[in-house]
């Protein structure tokens, strides 16, 4: 990154506003917030040059608990609000948080044009499959068939997969993590941050009051190893209670094997830098207990080396000033053409 | 053979024809011309709704209207003097515009039976050969014909030599009014740097339409429109649109703000963009956002960041940008919100110009939300007033509301420009880290102004958050609390308010300060009604004029301006906007003129009713 190292050195306290937190007790924003607030410091970043953009919902109330500078703007436009600031202030540590129907829906548009224009902010994508603030209706990410206060009878609606979304909108850094698993979302944001692009982390958020469990087969105890996958750079697909599983593949079908049939030369090797792995990687997307699911995947999916919008414009700029020289306003002002009446 | 040459103080002339034509070059190329000889002049262009409307078509005729003169021009006319027309259609689309005894320059190829078949004129009808245009004098050219035969030889395929055409008619058009080719054939010159041959072509062309006058074997009158007691100085010719342009550049320059502009296309908005990009070299930053929402969001993201920020459009677009100028006001960080208007609602008329969006301006938003808003009202009034609207939003931190239209947007007139050294410095006021040990900063802390010191990332001990949620009066903290609510609704009122403490007051345009009637204006209202009610006064009416240009706040002494007139006539290119305001305001039973064609007014138009009232 870009930034200075400061001194002394700033602990997860001082990334604490005097702000009392309102999210409802045991909602997984506070988990989230706190693991933010940890792996802060050891990103080096003084927290004048940090800026938290955020939507609205219950997971962008989110700047107003971090002691930096933040702006909680209106619904679904954080991520083009984090453009412009970007552009015009390429030096900042970016942060955007927002919700999965902030991003997925009011603001699925803004969301789409920020990955392949790969500013380099950090997206927090907060799903929690619902809409948390105004209480419990279906979200763009909720599996069809959810039952909430607008679906009484279950929805209708064929759900996005945001880690697929943003492949196919070209993010170059698409990663999954969850509020339940700190040390591995710390990680996740550590590498999001060292990320140079639009590094997009969703992360999985269970919201107790309206969608309670949503994610808990991923999540808890019990199912997790069965039901999850997590990926590491270089090493093989394994999961399952003892590691007993791995994924490899068919042609191009991914397949679950038992380790003991096939030697783990045979496995998917993760390779995040991997386009066409990626795209199948992201696409785990089964029914926890469906026939044949193949687990659910986190980790960091796919990177890509892309240049960022804000650079290749202030380049644009420097050259256009050593070719031409700086701008003179009576220059600009009087045009080529003037006559003079005497 | 010889031509009797007749004084006029002024003329407008009117070109016509397909979009193909070169209309718009060949206007624009009169005009500097014109303008380079000392006269004042004003133009519009008139396009058709289409980009390549089919050709020989009504839909397809492009327009450019310009009025120069010996004295001052304020408008681009009511109705032409001549009217040059590259066939049928163009005839059929604007001859309503020609005065009686005008002067009709046709060229006689877009006549045939094909043109005058795609102009629906009625089978076997040819307006050149039926005593249709009895009341005009017309002189027919087959200009088709003699540009080709001038270019006999050139090499140049019968396509590219028809292209000259426009050429031919320009330089018959210098013979007319005594114009000399000079400027044009150096244009000649710099648009074709790599094409000699081209050139060498348009440059014949041109010439042979100049000497057609003096060759040709009919009596042709020819004119002279002497010089305009134009004040002193130098000048250049200036769109409105290029003057905003160069207007927030210069605003940028003077703050000591790095410039950025998000923005969406649309028409007639879209030329600001297409400056700005090109002054890469003033450190600009223009930003083609995917819509209006995130062009004006990511305004506000590097107004966040300390930048001087624009989002420009026109009327739809700024309708989807509503819920952002709430927020922006909120935030109270400083934003320039450019409305180029056009004819609506809805997509209305894209191309044609109207004054519908002041109450949009005013009051489009949700919430008590107080804009201030400044309107342009002449082309190179733009300039001035996008300075103006960039210096409100950073002295004040508010979003500001810069008012255009699609008639002053794209018409061109002289400008006596001023020196940077003479624009006003803006200043910025910061906020500072002075901040005593375990003290806090209150972001929302005003200053003598009621606005808050900008507090731009980056300054160490200044973090802060702000959002759209009701923040508490100085701590900016989230609060829901009746009494502050309130308070802070009456903050961001009386702020704006107080801007009419830091604008300058309402003057007079034309006429007395106290009498019978008073033609009060706004935006581009000012040509017509300026031309309207200077002659209403030498025909010895009782009437004066004043533009406004400050239409929120309103200058601290329009009240009184007002209540020293009998009658108040507020003409708009609207149904009645200002004037709701106006009465609502101040109580006065004003009048309204109303014009809603997509046309700006006649001076005629406005003449009528101002002697419609003094008389009735
Ligand atoms: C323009 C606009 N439309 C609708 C709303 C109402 N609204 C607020 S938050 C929200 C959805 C929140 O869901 P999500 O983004 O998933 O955030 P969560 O609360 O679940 O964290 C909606 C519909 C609004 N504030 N603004
Ligand atoms: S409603 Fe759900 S998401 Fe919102 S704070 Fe409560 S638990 Fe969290
Ligand atoms: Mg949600």
């Amino acid at each position: 990154m870009e930034a200075v190292i400061v001194e002394p050195k700033l602990t997860a306290k001082d990334f604490v506003t005097d702000q009392e937190v309102r999210w409802c007790p045991g909602c997984g924003d506070y988990s989230i917030i706190k693991q933010v607030q940890t792996v802060m410091p050891e990103l080096g970043i003084p927290r004048e040059q940090i800026v938290f953009v955020s939507g609205i919902g219950c997971s962008s109330r989110f700047p107003y608990y971090m002691e930096t500078f933040g702006m909680h703007s209106i619904h679904g436009r954080a991520a083009a609000i984090a453009s412009g600031l970007k552009a015009a202030r390429p030096d900042l540590s970016v942060w955007i948080v927002s919700g999965d129907g902030d991003s997925l829906s009011i603001g699925g548009n803004h969301l789409i044009h920020l990955l392949r224009r790969n500013f380099n902010v950090n997206l927090l994508m907060f799903n929690n499959e619902i809409y948390g603030l105004t209480k419990g209706q279906y979200s763009p990410a909720s599996p069809m068939g959810t039952v909430s206060k607008s679906s009484p009878m279950g929805s209708v609606d064929f759900p996005f997969n945001p880690a697929a979304l943003s492949l196919g909108a070209n993010g170059t850094f698409v990663a999954r993590s969850m509020d339940r698993d700190p040390i591995h979302l710390r990680e996740v944001l550590k590498r999001a941050n060292a990320h140079k692009g639009t590094s997009m982390v969703e992360i999985y958020q269970n919201c107790n009051v309206f969608n309670d469990g949503a994610f808990e087969v991923f999540t808890e105890k019990g199912t997790k190893k069965l039901n999850t996958l997590m990926v590491e750079q270089n090493k093989p697909l394994i999961f399952g209670e003892q590691g007993e599983k791995g994924i490899k593949l068919d042609g191009f079908k991914p397949v679950v094997v038992n380790l003991a049939d096939v030697s783990a030369n045979d496995l998917w090797i993760h390779d995040e830098t991997d386009q066409v792995k990626a795209n199948m990687l992201v696409r785990f997307f089964n029914k926890p207990g469906e026939e044949n699911a193949l687990p659910r995947p986190f980790g960091v999916f796919y990177t890509e080396q892309r240049f960022c919008y804000e650079d290749a414009l202030a380049a644009q700029i420097s050259e256009t000033i050593a070719a031409k020289g700086k701008g003179d306003l009576d220059a600009l002002i009087s045009g080529r053409n003037t006559w003079t009446i005497n | 053979m010889a031509a009797t040459t007749e004084i006029k103080t002024d003329v407008v002339i009117l070109f016509a024809g397909d979009s193909g034509d070169g209309i718009q070059l060949t206007g624009t190329q009169f005009t500097t011309t014109a303008a380079l000889y000392g006269n004042d002049i004003s133009t519009f262009p008139n396009f058709p709704a289409e980009i390549r409307a089919p050709q020989g078509t009504i839909a397809g005729v492009s327009g450019f209207q310009l009025h120069f003169g010996s004295h001052e021009i304020y408008t681009a006319g009511d109705a032409s003097d001549v009217l040059v027309v590259m066939n049928a259609a163009a005839l059929k689309a604007n001859l309503r515009q020609l005065k009686a005894g005008g002067i009709i320059i046709a060229n006689t190829d877009g006549f045939d039976a094909k043109n005058l078949k795609l102009a629906k004129y009625p089978d076997g009808v040819n307006p050149l050969r039926d005593s249709s245009l009895e009341k005009f004098k017309v002189y027919e050219i087959d200009v088709t014909k003699i540009t080709r035969t001038a270019l006999d030889g050139s090499g140049l395929g019968t396509k590219e030599m028809d292209r000259s055409k426009n050429m031919f008619v320009l330089g018959f058009i210098y013979w007319m009014y005594n114009r000399k080719l000079d400027n044009s054939i150096e244009f000649l010159k710099e648009q074709f740097k790599k094409r000699p041959d081209l050139i060498e072509a348009n440059t014949k062309v041109l010439k042979a339409g100049f000497n057609y006058g003096d060759t040709v074997e009919a009596p042709m009158a020819r004119f002279e429109v002497k010089p305009a007691p134009v004040e002193k100085g130098t000048y250049r010719s200036i769109m409105g649109n290029q003057a905003a342009a160069i207007g927030l550049i210069a605003a940028a320059e003077k703050s000591g703000l790095p410039l950025f502009l998000g923005t969406y296309p649309i028409t007639p908005a879209s030329d600001i963009l297409h400056e700005l990009a090109k002054y890469k070299n003033f450190g600009i930053k223009t930003f083609q956002a995917e819509d209006e929402i995130a062009a004006i969001t990511s305004s506000i993201g590097a107004a966040f960041g300390g930048s001087l920020a624009v989002t420009t459009s026109s009327g739809p677009g700024i309708a989807l940008k509503g819920e952002a100028i709430g927020l922006a006001l909120m935030l109270e960080l400083p934003l320039v919100v450019v409305n180029i208007q056009r004819g609506g609602p809805s997509t209305g008329l894209p191309t044609k110009t109207e004054q519908a969006d002041l109450m949009q301006a005013l009051y489009g938003r949700n919430g008590e939300a107080p804009v201030p808003v400044v309107a342009a009202y002449s082309p190179s009034d733009c300039f001035y007033t996008a300075f103006e609207a960039c210096k409100i939003a950073v002295e004040f931190m508010t979003p500001v509301f810069f008012l255009s239209d699609g008639y002053i947007a794209n018409g061109a007139e002289p400008w006596k420009f001023p020196a940077a050294a003479d624009m006003p410095e803006i200043k910025i006021q910061y906020a500072k880290n002075e901040l005593k040990e375990g003290e806090l900063y209150k972001p929302y802390k005003r200053n003598e102004k009621l606005s808050r010191p900008w507090a731009v990332p980056g300054t160490k001990g200044l973090e802060h958050r702000i959002g759209g949620i009701e923040k508490e009066n100085e701590t900016g903290n989230i609060s829901y609390d009746p009494e502050n609510h309130e308070l802070m609704v009456k903050l961001r009122q009386a702020k704006v308010d107080g801007i009419a403490n830091y604008i300058p007051l309402q003057t007079i345009d034309n006429g007395n300060a106290k009498g019978k009637l008073l033609v009060l204006g706004w935006g581009s209202t000012y040509g017509s009604i300026k031309t309207a009610v200077k002659e209403a006064i030498a025909e010895g009416y009782d009437v004066s004029h004043a533009q406004v240009k400050y239409l929120n706040p309103f200058p601290k002494n329009l009240s009184e301006m007002l209540s020293n007139f009998e009658y108040i006539l507020i003409p708009e290119i609207n149904n009645g906007q200002l004037i709701k305001v106006i009465r609502d305001k101040y109580f006065v039973d004003a009048k309204g003129l109303n014009k809603i064609q997509g046309l700006p007014f006649t001076s005629r138009e406005i003449k009528n009713k101002i002697i419609e009232i003094l008389k009735g």
